[in-house]
C-alpha cells in the first residue's frame, strides 16, 4: 500500500502551518520528515495517520493493506504511550482485543511480536519498572501486533538517551532488514535520518513546505555511524536546516 | 592545581573541608506508629489530668470512665442496637450517591453537552448544607429510612461528581490519542483508559465524599431516629452525660478512621501501577 499526500494546506486560527505539500510514500521504504521545531512535521503525520483532518488537500492510499492487517496506519509515539495500569503484555494485547481473534491467535501474537522485540522475560512487568528503552519497545511491539501497512513513528527516540538511541535505532534496521516495513518518520535528529531513510524530506520553517527530497540508496544493514557518505548526507541537511532553524529559533509562538 | 593528582587521595590538603548538606527536608517519610502515638499520648494526659485534678469532671470525662461506658454498650448488646442501623444508612445512602455521582462524573467528563448542562446544577447544589433539606426529604421520602438514605446520598454525591469529572479531564489525553490511532472502540476507549486513568482522583474523592456521608448520617439520626449514633449522642447530650456522649463520638472517629484506611487499602491494591 502506498500512500499519497495531496496539495496538504493547513492552519491553526490565523497561523498557516503547512503549505501545499505534496508527496509519495512507497511501499517497504522509510521516508523520514525532518525540519526545524515548529515546522507542522507532527501535524503532517497525525494527518496521515488520520488523528487530525487537513484544511485543503488530502491523504490518499493507494492499494490494499495486507489482509492479515489489522491496523494499517499504526503510530509510535514519542513519549511512548503505554497504560499504566497494564503489564507488557497488556499492553500489546490491549490493541488485539478490539478484533475477532481467538484467545489463541492473540496469544501467538503477543508471544511474536515480544520476542521480535527481546521483551519476552518482562512481559509481566508494569511500565513504572522499565527504562526508557524499554518503554519505546514495548510500543514498537504494540505497534507490530496489529501488522500495520504503515508505522507512523513520531519522534519515537527523542525522549531517549543517546546511547539508548544506538541501540534501538539497531533494533528498527534489524526489524525493517527482516521483514521490511513501510514508515514515515518524523525526526529532528539528521543522524537518525540518514541512518533510517531511505527518502528525507527536508521541511522549511512555518508554514511548512517542501524544501528538498534527498535519497539515500545504501541499504539500511551496511550504513554506520561515522560513515563518511552518511557524514556528507547530514552535513548537506544540516546546510540545508540551518538557517530555517536559526530563524525558527527567533520566532515568538502564538499558536 | 595543575600538579595535583586527578584521582586517587594523594591531593587533599589540610584546610579540605566536607561540602555542608543542604538537601534535607520536604520529603514526606511513612512513619507507622506517630498517628497512633499522639493520640495515645493525648488521651494519656487527658486520663492524668481528670485524675490529678487538673482537668475537672465538667469540662472532660476520664477517658477509663468513658472505656467503661463503652464496655456496658458491649455487653448489654446496646451497642449492636445502635451501630448496625447507622451503618446500614451509611452504606446504603453514600452507596446511591457515590454510583450516581461516578455515573454523572463520567458523563460530564465524556459529554459537551452534559457538561453544559449539569456543571453550573451541580455548582448550585453543591454549597447547600443539604441538612437543611431534611424537612423536604421527609415529606419526599418519609420519617422513616428513607429520608435517611436521601439525605446521605445527596450529601456524597455532588462531591464525587465533581471530583470524578475532574479526574476524567485529567486522563492522559495522548492515551486517548493511542487508543484511537489503533482503532479501539469508544466503549473500549472508556473502560480501558478513561475510566482506570480517572480512578485515582475518584477515590481521593471518595475519601471526602464518605466523610460527608459520616457527618449527614449523624445528622440525619439526630433529627428524628430512635436508634443509631446520632441519636445516642443527641441522648447523651441533652442529659448531660458526658462519657455516653464521648463514647458516642469515640465510635464516630473510629468510623472516619476505618473509611479512610478501607480507601487506602483500596488505592495500595488497585493503583499499584502507580509511579
Amino acid at each position: 500500500m502506498d500512500l499519497h499526500l495531496d496539495r496538504i494546506s493547513h492552519r491553526y486560527g490565523r497561523v498557516e502551518v503547512l503549505s501545499d505539500i505534496s508527496l509519495t510514500i512507497p511501499q517497504g521504504r522509510i521516508v523520514c520528515i525532518v525540519g526545524p521545531s515548529g515546522c507542522g512535521k507532527s501535524t503532517l503525520l497525525r494527518m496521515i495517520g488520520g488523528l487530525e483532518r487537513p484544511d485543503q488537500g488530502a491523504v490518499l492510499q493507494q492499494g490494499l493493506a495486507p489482509a492479515d492487517c489489522l491496523n494499517p496506519l499504526t503510530f509510535v509515539f514519542q513519549d511512548f504511550a503505554l497504560l499504566p495500569w497494564r503489564t507488557v503484555a497488556g499492553n500489546v494485547e490491549l490493541v488485539l482485543e478490539d478484533h475477532p481473534l481467538t484467545r489463541a491467535a492473540r496469544d501467538r501474537i503477543v508471544a511474536d511480536v515480544l520476542a521480535r522485540t527481546k521483551l519476552s522475560d518482562f512481559r509481566d512487568a508494569l511500565p513504572k519498572q522499565l527504562s526508557g528503552g524499554m518503554k519505546q519497545r514495548v510500543a514498537i511491539a504494540r505497534a507490530l501486533a496489529v501488522n500495520p501497512a504503515v508505522m507512523l513513528m513520531d519522534e519515537p527516540l527523542s525522549a531517549l538517551d543517546a546511547q539508548t538511541r544506538e541501540l534501538l535505532m539497531d533494533d528498527l534496521i534489524a526489524l525493517w532488514t527482516r521483514a521490511p516495513f513501510t514508515a514515515v518518520y518524523v525526526t529532528h535528529n539528521l543522524a537518525e535520518a540518514v541512518r533510517l531513510g531511505h527518502r528525507i524530506v527536508v521541511l522549511s520553517r512555518r508554514p511548512g513546505r517542501i524544501r528538498e527530497v534527498l535519497s539515500i540508496d545504501t541499504p539500511l544493514s551496511d550504513r554506520r555511524a561515522g560513515d563518511p557518505a552518511l557524514e556528507a548526507h547530514q552535513a548537506r541537511l544540516w546546510q540545508l536546516m540551518r538557517d530555517e532553524a536559526e530563524a525558527a529559533d527567533m520566532e515568538l509562538s502564538d499558536v | 592545581m595543575s600538579e595535583l593528582p586527578l584521582t586517587g587521595q594523594g591531593g587533599v590538603r589540610d584546610d579540605a573541608r566536607p561540602v555542608p548538606f543542604r538537601g534535607g527536608g520536604f520529603k514526606p517519610v511513612r512513619l507507622r506508629f506517630l498517628g497512633a502515638a499522639v493520640i495515645v499520648a493525648l488521651i494519656l494526659f487527658v486520663e492524668w489530668g481528670t485524675r490529678a485534678g487538673v482537668i475537672s469532671n465538667l469540662t472532660l470525662p476520664r477517658p477509663s470512665d468513658v472505656l467503661g461506658t463503652f464496655r456496658d454498650l458491649w455487653t448489654t448488646g446496646m451497642l449492636w442496637d445502635h451501630l448496625i442501623p447507622s451503618l446500614t444508612r451509611l452504606a446504603v445512602g453514600s452507596a446511591l450517591g457515590v454510583s450516581t455521582g461516578i455515573a454523572v462524573g463520567v458523563m460530564i467528563g465524556l459529554f459537551s453537552l452534559a457538561r453544559a448542562g449539569l456543571v453550573p446544577l451541580v455548582a448550585a447544589i453543591f454549597p447547600i448544607p443539604k441538612i437543611a433539606l431534611l424537612p423536604l426529604f421527609v415529606i419526599w421520602f418519609g420519617i422513616d429510612e428513607g429520608s435517611k438514605y436521601a439525605l446521605i446520598a445527596f450529601g456524597t454525591f455532588t462531591p464525587t461528581v465533581v471530583s470524578t469529572y475532574g479526574a476524567v479531564d485529567n486522563v492522559d489525553r495522548t492515551l486517548i490519542r493511542m487508543g484511537q490511532s489503533f482503532g479501539l472502540g469508544w466503549w473500549s476507549i472508556v473502560r480501558k483508559i478513561v475510566l482506570p486513568g480517572a480512578l485515582p482522583g475518584i477515590l481521593s474523592g471518595l475519601r471526602i465524599g464518605l466523610s460527608i456521608g459520616i457527618i449527614l448520617l449523624v445528622a440525619a439520626e439526630m433529627l428524628g431516629a430512635r436508634y443509631g449514633i446520632g441519636a445516642y449522642i443527641l441522648e447523651a447530650g441533652s442529659l448531660y452525660d458526658l462519657e455516653r456522649l464521648f463514647a458516642g463520638v469515640v465510635i464516630l472517629s473510629a468510623l472516619g478512621v476505618l473509611t479512610s484506611g478501607a480507601i487506602g487499602w483500596a488505592e495500595r491494591r488497585l493503583l499499584a501501577w502507580r509511579v
